[in-house]
C-alpha cells in the first residue's frame, strides 16, 4: 500500500538533509569568496572555490572514517564496550587500550567462529583466481564472436548484456531461489539429464562452486563489452596484412588481436580482480547458510562488524585486507604500467 | 606396409581437409564460411539462453497461480496464468513505498553529486594549482579501498552522531562516495574539450564562472549524463549501507532492503517476490541496454584520457 503521508514524511527528510549540506557549502564558500577573491584577490580563486567543497566531503567521509577507524584498531570497541573509545581508547569514558592485539588476534586467532585468517586469504584467493580466469577467457571469446558482420548481432549482444542490466540484488535473489534443493531449476534441469540433485546451498564444496557460477554469470558482460570496444579500435589492414602473409587464425589472434587488445584489458583486469576480491554481494547472498567454508575475507569483515559486533577486531582485519590490496596493486602496476597507460 | 598405411591416411586426411576447407576457411573478403557462421551462432545461441535463462524463468514464476507455486514443472506460462502477483505487488505490499524512498534518494544524492564532481573536475582539468596532482591520486586511490572498509567507521560515526534510522546518514553517505569516481570520468572528458573555446568567450567579456557554465557544461553534456546514469544506478541497487543505516525502519525501507521481506518467508511470498524483482527491473534494464554504448564509453574515458 502506498501511504501519502509516509511519502511526504519520506521527501521531506531527503529534501532537508539536501538543505542541510547545501546550507553548509554556501557557509563554506562565503567565507572563501571573502577571502579569496575580495581580500587576497587571488588568481586561483575559481578553483579553490570549486575544490574545496570536494575536499571537505573527501575529508569528512574518507580521511576522518578512516583515521578513525586506525584508532578503534587499537581498541577493544565492541557491542559490550560500546563507548566513544576517544584517542587509542586512552582518553574515552573506559579504557579500551589493547595495542596491538587486534592485529594479534586476526593473523593468529579464529576470525569467523572456527575459520582463521590464513583459510578465509586461500579462500578468497580461489574465488577471485577461477572468476576473473573464467570471466575474461569467456568474455574475450563472446566478444570475438560477436565481432563480425552476421544477422542478429544487436540482439545476442542485448540478450548477453542482460546479466550486468538486471540488478545484481535482483539476480543474486533469483540464483539463490533457483539454487533450492527441491524447488530450483538448477537441480530439475540436472533432473531433466538423469543427475542426482546436489545440495547447492548447504554442501560446502557445491555452495562455494554455486558462488562461482553465479558470479561468472553475472561477470562475463563487462568483460565482453570491455573486449568488444578494444576489438573495434583494433583496424582491418592488420589482419589484411597478416591475411597476405599467410598466418592462421591462432596466429593473427596471437600477434595481433592479444597486443592490441592488451591497453584495454590490462586496467579491465585490475578493476575485475578487485571487484571479485571484495565482492561481498554474491558470497553473501548465495551463502545463506552461513557456511564458513563460502566466506572470502570481505565477507568475514562484515560478520565480523555487523554480526558478531567485534568493532576493534573488524577494524584491524580492515587494514590487513588494505594492506594485501596495497601491496597488489603495487605489484600489479609495476608489472604491468597499468598507470603509465590511463594516466 | 608402413608405406600403405601412410598413403591411406594422406588420402583421408585430404578429404576430410576439403571438407574443413568447404566449410572452415574463410570465404572471400570479409565472409565467414557457412560452417563457422553456423557454429558460431550455436555458441552465440547457447550463450544467450543461459544469459536470459534466469529472467524468463522469474516470469514463469511471477505468473504462477498462488497454490501452484511450488509445483516442479518448467513450462514458461504456466497453466492458469495470472498476474494476481503483480496485482498483490502493486496494492497489497509496500512496494511502491519503497520504490518511491529509493527514487528520491536516489535522485537527490545522484544530482548533488554531480554538482560537486562537475565544478571540481573543472578546477582540475583547466588549472593548476599546488596539490592538484596529489589530489588527483587520492581520487583514484579512493577506488581501492573496500567499501565495506569504510562502511564499518562511517557506521559507527553515525550512531554516536545519531545519524542512523533516518535518511540524513544515508543521503550525506550516498552524496559524497559518488564525488571521486565521477570527477575522475569528467575531469578526463574535460580535457579532450579544446581550451580555446572558453578563452575565445572571456576576450568576449566573459567571467571565468560564465565560460564554464555558458560554455563548457553544455558541450559536456553527454558525459554528464553518463556520470548521472552511473551515480544513479550504484545508489539505486545499494544494499549494505542502506541495510546498516536504515535497515530497522520499515517505513524508510529502500527497495533492496524491501524486497527481502519476501525472501524470509521464502514458501509463501516466491511469487510476490518474482513479480516485484520483474517490475522493478524492466526500468533499469530498458535504460541500461538503451544507454550501453555510452556507458562504456564513460566507463572507458577516465581511464583512457586521464
Amino acid at each position: 500500500m502506498f501511504d501519502v503521508r509516509h511519502a511526504v514524511g519520506a521527501l521531506g527528510e531527503v529534501a532537508l538533509t539536501i538543505a542541510f549540506m547545501a546550507a553548509i557549502v554556501a557557509v563554506l564558500e562565503l567565507v572563501l569568496y571573502v577571502i579569496f577573491v575580495r581580500w587576497r584577490k587571488s588568481k586561483l580563486s575559481l578553483p579553490i572555490l570549486f575544490v574545496a567543497p570536494v575536499v571537505v566531503g573527501i575529508g569528512l567521509l574518507y580521511v576522518y572514517p578512516l583515521l578513525w577507524e586506525l584508532n578503534v584498531s587499537f581498541t577493544k570497541m565492541s557491542i559490550r564496550n560500546f563507548y566513544n573509545p576517544g584517542l587509542l581508547g586512552l582518553t574515552g569514558e573506559k579504557n579500551l587500550f589493547v595495542g596491538f592485539q587486534n592485529y594479534i588476534n586476526v593473523l593468529t586467532g579464529p576470525v569467523l567462529k572456527e575459520t582463521g585468517f590464513y583459510q578465509l586469504f586461500l579462500q578468497t584467493l580461489i574465488w577471485t583466481a577461477i572468476n576473473v580466469v573464467i570471466t575474461v577467457t569467456i568474455g574475450i571469446g563472446l566478444a570475438l564472436l560477436l565481432n563480425r558482420t552476421m544477422r542478429g548481432r544487436n540482439l545476442y549482444r542485448a540478450m548477453l548484456i542482460l546479466p550486468w542490466a538486471i540488478p545484481s540484488l535482483i539476480s543474486l535473489q533469483i540464483w539463490r531461489t533457483e539454487y533450492n534443493n527441491e524447488y530450483g531449476a538448477v537441480n530439475q534441469l540436472l533432473g531433466m539429464i538423469g543427475i542426482a540433485p546436489i545440495s547447492w546451498l548447504t554442501d560446502p564444496f557445491w555452495n562455494f562452486a554455486a558462488m562461482i557460477i553465479t558470479n561468472v554469470w553475472l561477470g562475463i558482460p563487462f568483460m565482453m563489452v570491455i573486449t568488444l570496444g578494444g576489438l573495434q579500435s583494433i583496424s582491418h589492414e592488420y589482419y589484411e596484412a597478416a591475411e597476405i602473409d599467410g598466418a592462421g587464425w591462432w596466429a593473427q589472434f596471437r600477434n595481433i588481436t592479444l597486443p592490441l587488445l592488451r591497453p584495454v584489458m590490462v586496467p579491465a583486469i585490475l578493476l575485475g580482480i578487485f571487484l571479485t576480491f571484495n565482492n561481498i554481494l554474491v558470497p553473501f547472498f548465495i551463502n545463506q547458510n552461513e557456511l564458513e567454508t563460502s566466506d572470502i575475507l570481505v565477507t568475514a569483515l562484515y560478520r565480523a562488524a555487523f554480526q558478531y559486533s567485534r568493532y576493534g577486531f573488524a577494524a584491524a582485519l580492515a587494514f590487513v585486507i588494505f594492506a594485501i590490496l596495497l601491496v597488489f596493486t603495487i605489484f600489479y602496476v609495476r608489472r604491468t604500467n597499468v598507470l603509465k597507460e590511463a594516466y | 606396409m608402413a608405406g600403405a598405411s601412410a598413403t591411406t591416411h594422406t588420402t583421408s586426411a585430404k578429404s576430410s581437409r576439403s571438407l574443413y576447407h568447404r566449410l572452415f576457411t574463410d570465404a572471400p573478403r570479409g565472409k565467414d564460411a557457412p560452417g563457422k557462421r553456423l557454429l558460431v551462432h550455436v555458441i552465440l545461441i547457447i550463450f544467450s539462453i543461459i544469459a536470459v535463462f534466469p529472467a524468463i524463468r522469474v516470469f514463469g514464476v511471477a505468473l504462477r497461480p498462488g497454490d501452484k507455486l511450488l509445483d516442479p514443472q518448467f513450462s514458461i506460462i504456466p497453466p492458469n496464468a495470472t498476474f494476481e502477483a503483480f496485482y498483490n505487488v502493486l496494492f497489497k505490499q509496500e512496494t511502491l513505498q519503497w520504490l518511491f524512498n529509493s527514487l528520491i534518494i536516489t535522485l537527490g544524492t545522484a544530482s548533488i553529486g554531480l554538482i560537486f564532481a562537475a565544478t571540481s573536475a573543472y578546477a582540475f582539468s583547466r588549472y593548476r594549482f599546488r596539490g592538484r596532482s596529489s589530489g588527483l591520486t587520492f581520487l583514484f586511490a579512493t577506488q581501492m579501498i573496500p567499501g565495506l572498509m569504510l562502511l564499518v567507521p562511517i557506521y559507527l560515526i553515525a550512531v554516536q552522531l545519531g545519524l542512523t534510522n533516518t535518511y540524513r546518514g544515508l543521503v550525506i553517505a550516498y552524496s559524497v562516495t559518488s564525488i571521486p569516481f565521477s570527477t575522475w570520468i569528467l575531469k578526463g572528458y574535460y580535457d579532450t574539450i579544446p581550451f580555446d573555446l572558453e578563452e575565445a568567450a572571456r576576450i568576449d567579456g566573459c567571467s571565468e564562472l560564465q565560460s564554464f557554465y555558458k560554455v563548457l557544461l553544455p558541450l559536456s553534456l553527454p558525459a554528464l549524463a553518463i556520470v548521472f546514469l552511473l551515480n544513479f544506478l550504484a545508489a539505486w541497487s545499494e544494499y549494505f549501507m542502506a541495510s546498516v543505516m536504515i535497515g530497522s525502519r520499515e517505513d524508510l525501507l529502500t527497495w533492496p532492503l524491501g524486497i527481502q521481506r519476501f525472501q524470509q518467508q521464502f514458501i509463501t511470498e516466491w511469487s510476490l517476490l518474482a513479480a516485484a524483482s520483474i517490475l522493478i527491473s524492466i526500468p533499469v534494464v530498458i535504460l541500461f541496454v538503451y544507454s550501453s554504448k555510452w556507458l562504456i564509453s564513460g566507463l572507458t574515458l577516465g581511464g583512457v584520457k586521464g
